[in-house]
């Protein structure tokens, strides 16, 4: 894979704060081509987010290097729109304002900006919670705040932490299939990190398995479904269950390894 | 809420503490304290319509309000510039910091017979002291509150590919107002001390000299007339800085009166 659009090389990631020593990740090789949709999966505090953050360009690594597009991340990378864990909106804004921050960034015209954020709340199905500061949402909502303003900027590349972590399961399924559209009609290039492994067999079409910390890639498995899958169908496709049953093995393994370190 | 009084009967209890303790204070001049150390509120309220008719106490309290306010603006408005600044330029705040530290540890009242020398003993040097005054504790405030901001917040709309001024007019200031109005509240006293202190050093005018040619006279109901002028202007300009404030932050009062979830 010569043409990747985002490459981990050698990649690994050592914190040192004052009381310890943390690596985070280590040894991290991944190619990511343009326009696929990368899932991760992996126990908590293996340095999911880690990476995202160095594909966005927030930090270095410590060892290896992230290029993207050929060239290497050294900055805040702006190819890359980016949905936190935590959902970062601004408390002093209210849902259409929040959502239409990048835009405004972007400086587009102001009807342009009033019809795009109707869409987005429309998409996200956040009607009638315009004028609702973040602090009065639930945490879903919140979430679905965070993805219409991702979605407003239409970033190359989406990086996403757990983003449907706070929905609802019939919610959930609503924007996978959303999100799914997207990446397959705008040809996104997705790194979606999720601790839900069903939800990773049924959005990638790669799945990095990744080992307790120090992070490393344990397994990477080419899903056998269609680029243009039907969500809805999922569950009866014998591949699937397959696939979700393999990962099941592949992940209980280290359970009894990661219990009890919470994150 | 329940179990909270109305707003009506609470301003109804308020009147009647406030008639309590002027009848005590006129039942007790001249009988359990001497008149002279206390007035009495009735000779109180005749020397505030004495001044009032002659126009007077409009006189001096619009001087003493315009220095106070033009040294409240002036004071808050670099206060807020200098805090921004320097809470955005790390290396400013770096070499400025013991420079503005040693200035602040002064007492700005200190200040007075240097302003005084430099540019006398008008309206401008009230002006100048209060300003300074001010501007400390909103320099200081803003200047917390700029360092505050998240910086997660600020990263995130990098990546959306904003600049220094979408990163300052969209989170640094929206994120650090509640500190500026902080500062800002705290400095209303201190803008009429600077004000006032200024005219009972060296004045023939204002609030601050009707107090001390008051006192000079041994005229008590003078003196608590001139503080009770004082206090109005306080009043006032405590409901101008919390009017603004309400203004700015909007997204405040929704969590102030929102239910508390967990
Ligand atoms: N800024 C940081 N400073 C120090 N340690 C950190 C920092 N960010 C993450 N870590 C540590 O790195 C490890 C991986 O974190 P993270 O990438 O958030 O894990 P995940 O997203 O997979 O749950 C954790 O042990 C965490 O404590
Ligand atoms: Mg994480």
């Amino acid at each position: 894979m010569g043409n990747a659009l985002i490459r981990f090389a050698g990649v690994g990631k050592t914190f040192n704060s004052s009381e310890r020593i943390v690596c985070a990740v280590e040894n991290v090789d991944l190619d990511i081509a343009r326009g696929e949709l990368i899932t991760i999966v992996g126990p908590s505090g293996c340095g999911k987010s880690t990476l995202l953050n160095m594909a966005a360009g927030l930090f270095q690594p410590s060892a290896g290097a992230v290029f993207y597009d050929g060239a290497e991340v050294t900055a805040y990378n702006l190819k890359t729109g980016y949905i936190t864990q935590n959902d970062h909106l601004l408390p002093w804004r209210d849902v259409a304002g929040n959502i239409a921050v990048p835009m405004e960034i972007q400086s587009r015209s102001r009807p342009d900006i009033r019809s795009r954020l109707e869409e987005l709340v429309g998409l996200v199905g956040l009607n009638g919670f315009e004028r609702s500061y973040p602090s009065q949402l639930s945490g879903g909502m919140r979430k679905r705040t965070a993805l219409a303003r991702l979605l407003a900027y239409d970033p190359e590349t989406l990086l996403m932490d757990e983003p449907f972590a706070a929905l609802d399961a019939q919610l959930r399924l609503n924007m996978q299939i959303e999100l799914l559209k997207i990446s397959r009609r705008l040809n996104k290039t997705i790194i979606f990190v999720t601790h839900d492994l069903d939800e990773a067999v049924a959005l990638g079409d790669r799945c990095v398995v990744f080992s307790p910390r120090p992070g490393t890639i344990r397994q990477i498995i080419k899903s056998p479904l269609p680029r243009d899958r039907d969500l809805l169908q999922l569950r009866h496709d014998p591949s699937y269950i397959a696939l979700t049953a393999d990962l099941w093995d592949i992940i209980t393994p280290t359970l009894a390894q990661t219990r009890g370190e919470a994150n | 809420m329940k179990g909270a009084p109305s707003t009506f009967r609470i301003n109804a209890l308020r009147l009647a503490l406030l008639a309590v303790i002027l009848i005590a204070w006129q039942l007790a001049s001249g009988t359990l304290v001497p008149i002279f150390f206390i007035s009495e509120p009735t000779a109180i309220a005749a020397q505030l319509y004495i001044w009032i008719a002659d126009g007077s106490l409009f006189f001096h309290t619009l001087i003493t309000a315009t220095e106070a306010f033009a040294g409240f603006f002036l004071g808050g408005a670099l206060g807020i510039c200098t805090g921004v600044l320097l809470g955005r330029v790390k290396l400013l705040a770096d070499l400025l910091d013991p420079f503005i530290m040693a200035f602040y540890s002064l007492p700005k009242i200190a200040l007075a017979p240097l302003f005084i020398l430099w540019i006398g003993i008008g309206m401008d040097m009230k002006i100048a002291l209060t300003a300074v005054i001010v501007f400390f504790l909103v320099f200081l405030n803003t200047y917390t509150g700029v360092r505050n901001v998240s910086r997660e917040l600020i990263a995130i709309l990098s990546l959306m590919g904003a600049n220094e001024r979408h990163v300052l007019t969209k989170v640094v200031i929206p994120s650090a107002i509640t500190w500026v109005f902080a500062g800002l509240r705290i400095s209303v006293p201190y803008a009429l001390i600077g004000a006032i202190v200024g005219e009972l050093i060296a004045s023939n005018r204002g609030l601050g000299y009707l107090l001390t040619s008051s006192a000079g006279q041994f005229d008590t109901s003078g003196v608590f007339a001139a503080l009770i002028a004082i206090m109005i202007l306080a009043f006032i300009l405590n409901t101008f800085v919390k009017l603004v404030e309400k203004k700015a932050m909007p997204w405040k009062s929704f969590e102030a009166t929102r239910d508390v979830t967990i």
